[in-house]
């Protein structure tokens, strides 16, 4: 599978990074060359194969669903670029 | 002998008989630290904090109160959140924070009575295998044998580094696909990656949660079974913390591995493997051989899918980790233009702030999670990695207590040497070690001897799920045989 450079534009889009249009046919050629190493996993006969979704043979951890933590806003918003009033700051949102 | 050069044993046994204060071993680091600033092995340093805890762990000592690791002066991975301490996994996305919380990891340590030096270096976000991947810059190995400065491996370099040049008693670090165990070797160091579940991830800054996993790195086997008993615990923050009590584990360090079978797995013998690490992997076979265990031929037969599989894993993983980092709860948020939306303050954010193979592992991973490529990437991915532990399960359902591998192709390269590499090529360095994080599995690295150019080689041992007491005595008894007590020639 080799990526070309509109593929390329659209996963950096989709992961929310910004690159620059001079830049992407390199990053098409790292991104295809890391493709193709994959591909090996082509060979394996997964046939009637379970996709593995935990290492350990375990249950994950319930409890009752009630607030546990909580109450320290300031806390949270300490480490903001932008916080105000008790909320973090972003520009405007237009959709 | 200087006392930052004790091990966690030795300043332990030392402190409980009076002999010496934390005081006066922890000063001894920070000398040796403010000393070291051409290793770059710290990132941010503590000494107040430090001499404060260490104060505080006297006392303890004095009045009889005194764990394991009390008094003992560690270095931090800066992967792990610590309250007030500049935490930001060697990126500028995380610039400037300073975390409200403390992770489970530090917190049992601290609790313990540890003294905390400083952060240490490491590759952005646990991404790379020799820590050059850093917003601090590249750390240096101690060890050095020519002209060349050498990479301690990654992405735990820092940590190595440290350990190796004994600017700490011991550090922690993390292992997702070997970045505990390649620098171990790399720097002539002990260093252990546990059993998936064994170590709390909480307050770890996250790569790729279902390999991450927390453990020591240390002067020697014993030192790695007291400080693995003092990080592991059952952690209800961290729900895939195993709730199994955590053992004592220096009380299993018999070194009597007599009937123990050690599996030597065939599919490790790699085409190009150099005579010279073929030779360390079988005298380290013959070692616990001599110790009455008995060595068999064994097969792992989707080896050579590990990497490939985890290369899918880890950066899908990676991809939804990061996508945290946005510029609007902590760390780094771009300079935005007149006009700029939410949209390119996101873009712009995560451009500045990710340093390159940390965005390419992002984008990779947003490609094989996109729709029409999960199927065919991400979920055959996960199909391999079943099989894959599989391997495992099949060679210890036989009879297998253990198995013996080597850490990396090669002992530490020159810095830079990697610059021209394609990222597929620098993914090789990880050929034997992301095996067991993908199927969980506890191993540990140890230095077993010099190379040619007089750089350590390290093999590593494979243990089985919760078995990390064993794989330590079987450890202990490859240590002994090998007698490695080489250290760096101080030129720093």
């Amino acid at each position: 599978m080799s990526i070309d450079i509109d593929t390329a534009r659209k996963v950096a889009h989709l992961a929310r990074i910004r690159v620059a249009e001079e830049d992407l046919p390199k990053l098409a050629d790292q991104l295809s060359g890391i493709l193709t190493f994959m591909e090996q996993l082509n060979e394996v006969d997964v046939t009637g194969i379970e996709p593995m979704t935990s290492v350990t043979p375990m249950r994950l951890k319930r409890r009752e669903d009630v607030v546990t933590d909580g109450g320290y806003a300031e806390q949270i918003l300490k480490n903001a670029p932008d916080a105000r009033e008790g909320f973090f700051a972003v520009p405007k949102v237009v959709e | 002998m200087s006392l930052n050069k004790l091990t966690i044993a030795g300043a332990r046994d030392a402190l409980r008989k009076g002999e010496v204060t934390s005081v006066e071993i922890t000063e001894a680091c920070i000398a040796a630290i403010d000393g070291a600033d051409a290793l770059n092995a710290y990132a941010h340093k503590t000494p107040e904090l430090a001499l404060e805890q260490a104060k505080a762990a006297d006392a303890r000592i004095r009045a009889g109160d005194a764990p394991a690791m009390c008094g003992i002066p560690l270095g931090v991975k800066d992967v792990f959140c610590v309250k007030g301490v500049p935490s930001q996994a060697a990126s500028n996305i995380l610039a400037g924070f300073r975390p409200e919380y403390e992770s489970t990891v530090t917190q049992n340590l601290w609790n313990a009575g540890a003294v905390m030096l400083g952060k240490l270096g490491m590759d952005e976000f646990a991404m790379g295998s020799t820590t050059e991947s850093s917003c601090y810059g590249a750390v240096v190995n101690p060890w050095k044998v020519d002209d060349a400065l050498r990479s301690p491996g990654g992405s735990s370099g820092g940590s190595a580094a440290a350990v190796a040049a004994d600017l700490c008693l011991a550090a922690t670090g993390t292992d997702t696909g070997g970045s505990i165990r390649q620098p171990a070797g790399f720097t002539g160091t002990v260093g252990i990656k546990p059993t998936y579940g064994r170590v709390s991830r909480w307050g770890v800054i996250a790569y790729a949660s279902s390999l991450d996993q927390a453990g020591p790195m240390t002067k020697s086997v014993r030192d790695a079974a007291i400080m693995l008993e003092a990080m592991a615990s059952v952690d209800p923050k961290d729900s895939t913390s195993a709730e199994i009590p955590v053992p004592d584990y220096e009380a299993m360090l018999t070194g009597d591995i007599r009937g123990k079978k050690i599996g030597i797995p065939r599919e490790y013998r790699v085409d190009g493997m150099s005579d010279e690490l073929a030779k360390f992997w079988d005298e380290g076979a013959r070692m616990l051989k001599d110790a009455g265990a008995e060595i068999v031929d064994i097969s792992l037969p989707h080896t050579k899918y590990a990497l490939p599989a985890y290369y899918v894993i880890a950066p899908a993983e990676a991809s939804s980790n990061l996508a945290r980092y946005d510029g609007v709860r902590y760390g780094h948020r771009a300079h935005l233009s007149a006009g700029d939306g939410i949209v390119e303050m996101y873009e712009k954010t995560r451009a500045e702030g990710f340093g390159p193979e940390v965005q390419r592992r992002i984008m990779i991973g947003t490609y094989v999670l996109s729709a029409g490529y999960y199927d065919a990437y991400y979920n055959r991915a996960r199909k391999v990695r079943t099989l894959i532990k599989r391997d495992f399960e099949q060679a210890f359902a036989a009879g297998v207590d253990a198995i013996l591998a080597p850490t990396s192709p090669t002992s530490a390269l020159a810095l830079g040497q990697l610059a021209d590499a394609s990222p597929v090529e620098m993914y090789l360095n990880d050929v034997f070690t992301v095996t067991l994080n993908l199927a969980g599995l506890p191993g540990v690295a140890v230095p077993v001897g010099l190379d040619s150019k007089g750089l350590p080689m390290g093999l590593q041992l494979i243990g089985r799920p919760w078995g990390e007491g064993e794989l330590l005595n079987e450890a202990l008894v490859l240590e002994r045989a090998a007698g490695f007590t080489h250290k760096p020639a101080q030129w720093w």
